[in-house]
């Protein structure tokens, strides 16, 4: 077998690695991709500090029910969860649902499990005598977190969030398995359609997902250098 | 959805039982065979990436970012697309012999995970005090003995509860291996579903299991830290 690495294959697909078949077809390539990581990572967001301040209710009927199925979904592998989405939402809206939805809720879902132990990480490591504090002073529970625990909770819980986030980005491309168009998708195709430059496709592929991601992994270390003279307090 | 619509009995009897079963041993034997050499493979990349030779440490730094910061299915597919064109022709000759899909995955999940537990390795080499290093080192040790003999005993004895949740995230994304074809869990609650149409009791079976690993491997983690970490209870070390 001859080991020649030609790129210009990559070249050749150069935009429709970029955004896929857009202007004849829909949105897709790296534009998807990002367009998936960002709704997701909103969505998560939300789920997360709900679930983890379920999590940490004092509410036994909120906090067990909330903390196993927390725990039941970080058992099982995202693949499984893209696959009960899969079947679930079409029977839940008796139709079908579109592939990026799919994808949307599955990561959704996945990533607020692990942020909402993040969540009840950062509320623990703020000291318990804030929140008795609080409570002398008459604040109700529900002040004192949103005024007082979170806000700090928050600022330790930046950069696992974006290690978070990092993970997010690269499980889009599990979106691969549901038929979704994104990078990985576009990259399979244009694998099989030129059959014989399978290397350079995926190192680029692989390029593109480290820039991306090394840029959000810099970030969090800088934050939390950034970020850790409160923690020396 | 009604619960009496669904027949288990198809899938705890004759051949989806079986699918399943050869299923759960490929996932067992991809996730011991990657964890093993990525366990040796990730003490090597964390020695190196503190060793005293710049050169050496800025290789294992870049090896560690790229893995860390590409997805696993996108290294899965470099391995079983594209490996006959960066890897030598006997190699590939050797792999072909074997089963190819199941040494793409297990190449792929050892490299992706070697970078993990090399992170993990080496906040337990940190954690260990520089005073160690220095008495071995001027005790005539050489610097790659002191680690041999001094430091990764203790360090990896720190570093068992991350190592066990990184083998947690390896049997987890084993099923990741089904693109390529390989027949672990994943891919045969796939081929039942197309095969019988039972899509949920296909997938509830393969997601029984996959819990049932986890809970198994997180209950050593904590057997072991209260056991050997923290015999006294909360932090005592």
């Amino acid at each position: 077998m001859d080991s020649i690495i030609d790129f210009s294959v990559i070249t050749n697909n150069f935009l429709q690695f970029m955004i896929g078949r857009y202007p004849n077809g829909p949105l897709g390539g790296l534009a998807l991709t990002l367009i998936l990581a960002f709704i997701s990572v909103l969505l998560s967001i939300v789920g997360g500090l709900i679930l983890g301040l379920m999590c940490i209710s004092r509410n036994k009927f909120i906090s067990i029910p909330v903390s196993m199925f927390v725990n039941l979904i970080r058992a099982m592998p995202l693949l499984m969860v893209i696959f009960w989405m899969f079947f679930i939402l079409p029977a839940m809206t008796g139709g079908k649902f579109p592939e990026n939805g799919t994808v949307i809720c599955a990561l959704t879902i996945f990533t607020s499990c692990y942020i909402s132990q993040i969540v009840k990480a950062g509320i623990a490591s703020i000291p318990r005598g804030q929140s008795e504090a609080c409570m002398s002073s008459g604040l109700t529970y529900w002040q004192s977190m949103r005024y007082v625990i979170l806000p700090q909770g928050l600022r330790n819980m930046i950069p696992s969030f974006v290690n978070q986030f990092v993970s997010l980005i690269k499980d889009t491309s599990l979106g691969y398995i549901v038929g979704v168009s994104e990078i990985t998708q576009v990259a399979q195709q244009i694998n099989n359609r030129t059959q014989n430059y399978a290397a350079e496709i995926f190192i680029f592929l692989a390029i593109i997902y480290f820039i991306i991601c090394f840029a959000f992994t810099s970030l969090s270390r800088w934050l939390e250098q950034k970020l850790s003279w409160r923690k020396s307090i | 959805m009604n619960l009496s619509h669904f027949d288990f009995s198809i899938i705890l009897h004759g051949k989806f039982a079986e699918m399943l079963w050869s299923g759960f041993i490929t996932t067992i034997q991809l996730s011991s065979i990657s964890c093993i050499l990525a366990f040796f493979l990730g003490l090597n990349i964390a020695v190196m990436r503190m060793m005293p030779f710049a050169p050496v440490r800025f290789f294992a730094q870049c090896y560690l970012e790229f893995l860390r910061n590409t997805p696993l299915i996108v290294q899965l597919f470099f391995w079983y697309f594209g490996s006959y064109q960066v890897l030598p022709s006997f190699v590939n000759n050797w792999l072909n012999e074997m089963s190819f899909e199941f040494a793409a995955a297990v190449i792929a999940l050892t490299f992706y995970t070697s970078a993990f537990i090399a992170e993990d390795i080496r906040s337990g080499i940190l954690a260990i005090p520089k005073e160690q290093m220095e008495a071995s080192r001027s005790s005539g040790f050489t610097y790659i003995r002191s680690m041999h003999y001094i430091i990764l005993p203790q360090a990896v004895r720190l570093t068992i509860p991350p190592l066990i949740n990184q083998f947690l995230n390896l049997a987890k994304n084993s099923s990741m291996a089904m693109v390529i074809g390989v027949g672990e869990l994943t891919y045969q609650a796939r081929q039942i579903e197309s095969q019988s149409f039972k899509s949920f009791e296909a997938f509830f079976a393969a997601t029984f299991i996959y819990i049932c690993i986890s809970f198994a491997i997180t209950g050593m983690v904590n057997i072991y830290d209260k056991k050997v970490l923290n015999p006294m209870g909360k932090g005592s070390h």
